[in-house]
């Protein structure tokens, strides 16, 4: 989804806009960036001029319009006030959007990254067990479905004894 | 709330949208506020933060359905201005949804009832020809199925709990079961939607809504009620006087300080 191929030949303008965007941190999980978090959805060339599109996570996250003046903010820093900053629903983010390296940060900080489908399970069925990112055992269990923020549960380890969260599928 | 950022993929303005996207966002704003007024509340850390995170959740989803609003009847108003500006007659929420939050059985077997048709009217809605309905519902779906889960264990459990929470939740299925009905029913402004492509029919819905609760109700020791009234109006501005001290409540800061910023 995210093409890093600019259209325009603005080559330098988009490289560097890309990587200010790469600096810009998720306010809540401040080790994973914008763009590894696939929020930024392109930088395309709009009507008036190079624009970066983002697209809002969980519907229920504080965070996005953080988020947004935060991407604001840097690129405003950097000397890219000319550049655009649209938002696009469609199509819908899910977590498949975030990238290897992010789901890497993610289990570096000590937050489980999203594994498999958010699937319909029967009511009192047992989730599928998520690896700790602290020891990397299977033998976990959930404690509450919903946790610190909108896109997180809680679990804890039966093997090393502590309690993670799970960024939930969606 | 309030977003300064463009959207792309407007409709061009259609009544039957406007309405039919109000309706579903004053469900998800009313339901949401009442939701709320648990944070602090509720009996255990973890129920506290898991009903305050369906609350963003339902409020998250009703501002991008608003905003969406303000947008189709191109008249300048965003979502606060909505949310806040809007007397009670305006609003197009179900009855269901305004009713007093009453105990924490009420309030969870009313989360059941909705989660559970929101989950498959969101889940359908992503066929939708209107491409930000679909994108709003492609994410809906999935958060509403968590509050299915959540709400429907909770049903099942004060059901076959205790003498006290059993008797909860028996006096919440009479009192909160004759208004499910509005969320079946239809009318012109729904079928135009349905013909177009844009909504389904919830009338294809009704079945599998129906076993779901019936399941969870069975499972909680209850028998269904067989109440004939089918309250209704809401959908189409005639509220009960429930909605008046939700909206005092909600909106009386806003109203007070227009524009106001802190």
């Amino acid at each position: 989804m995210v093409s890093k191929a600019p259209a325009q030949p603005e080559l330098a303008v988009a490289k560097g806009v890309w990587a200010v965007l790469e600096t810009v941190m998720d306010p809540e999980i401040p080790v994973i960036s914008v763009v590894e978090l696939g929020i930024v959805r392109d930088l395309r060339a709009g009507a008036a001029g190079l624009e970066v599109v983002i697209t809002p996570t969980y519907t229920g996250c504080p965070a996005t319009r953080q988020i947004e003046e935060d991407i604001r903010a840097a690129l405003d820093a950097a000397g890219y006030g000319a550049v655009g900053l649209a938002s696009e629903l469609h199509p819908a983010w899910t977590t498949d959007w975030i990238t290897p390296e992010g789901r890497e940060q993610l289990r570096a900080f000590g937050i489980a990254p999203p594994e498999g489908k958010p699937g319909k399970r029967a009511l009192f069925a047992a989730a599928d067990p998520v690896q700790c990112p602290r020891c990397g055992s299977r033998h976990t269990e959930l404690v509450s479905e919903f946790g610190s923020t909108a896109c997180k549960s809680l679990w804890r380890c039966t093997a090393c004894r502590e309690p993670f969260d799970y960024f939930k599928c969606l | 709330m309030g977003s300064g950022v463009a959207q792309k993929h407007d409709r061009a303005a259609d009544p039957a949208l406007l309405e039919t996207v109000l309706r579903l966002g004053d469900n998800a704003l009313i339901l949401g506020h009442e939701l709320s007024r648990w944070t602090s509340n509720a009996a255990t850390v973890e129920l506290d933060i898991a009903l305050a995170n369906q609350a963003l959740d339902l409020i998250g989803q009703a501002r991008l359905l608003l905003d969406y609003a303000g947008r189709l009847e191109g008249k300048g108003r965003n979502e606060d201005d909505l949310a806040f500006g809007r007397d009670a007659w305006d609003f197009r929420n179900v009855l269901l949804v305004e009713l007093p939050r009453g105990d924490f059985a009420r309030t969870i077997l009313r989360q059941f009832f909705y989660a559970l048709w929101a989950e498959g009217f969101y889940d359908a809605l992503r066929q939708s020809a209107d491409e930000t309905l679909s994108a709003i519902a492609g994410k809906s779906a999935k958060e509403m199925a968590y509050h299915v889960r959540h709400a429907g264990e909770w049903v099942v459990r004060l059901g076959d709990g205790t003498e006290e929470s059993h008797g909860r939740l028996a006096a919440a299925l009479a009192e909160l079961w004759p208004y499910t009905h509005e969320l079946f029913m239809a009318d012109a402004t729904d079928e135009a939607m349905v013909a177009a492509g844009i909504i389904p029919d919830v009338a294809a819905l009704r079945p599998a809504w129906e076993q779901g609760v019936g399941d969870a109700v069975a499972r909680a020791g209850l028998a269904m009620p067989d109440d004939p009234w089918q309250p209704e109006g809401g959908r189409r501005g005639v509220h009960s006087e429930h909605l008046g001290y939700i909206l005092a409540e909600m909106q009386h800061l806003p109203r007070m300080y227009p524009g106001g910023k802190w």
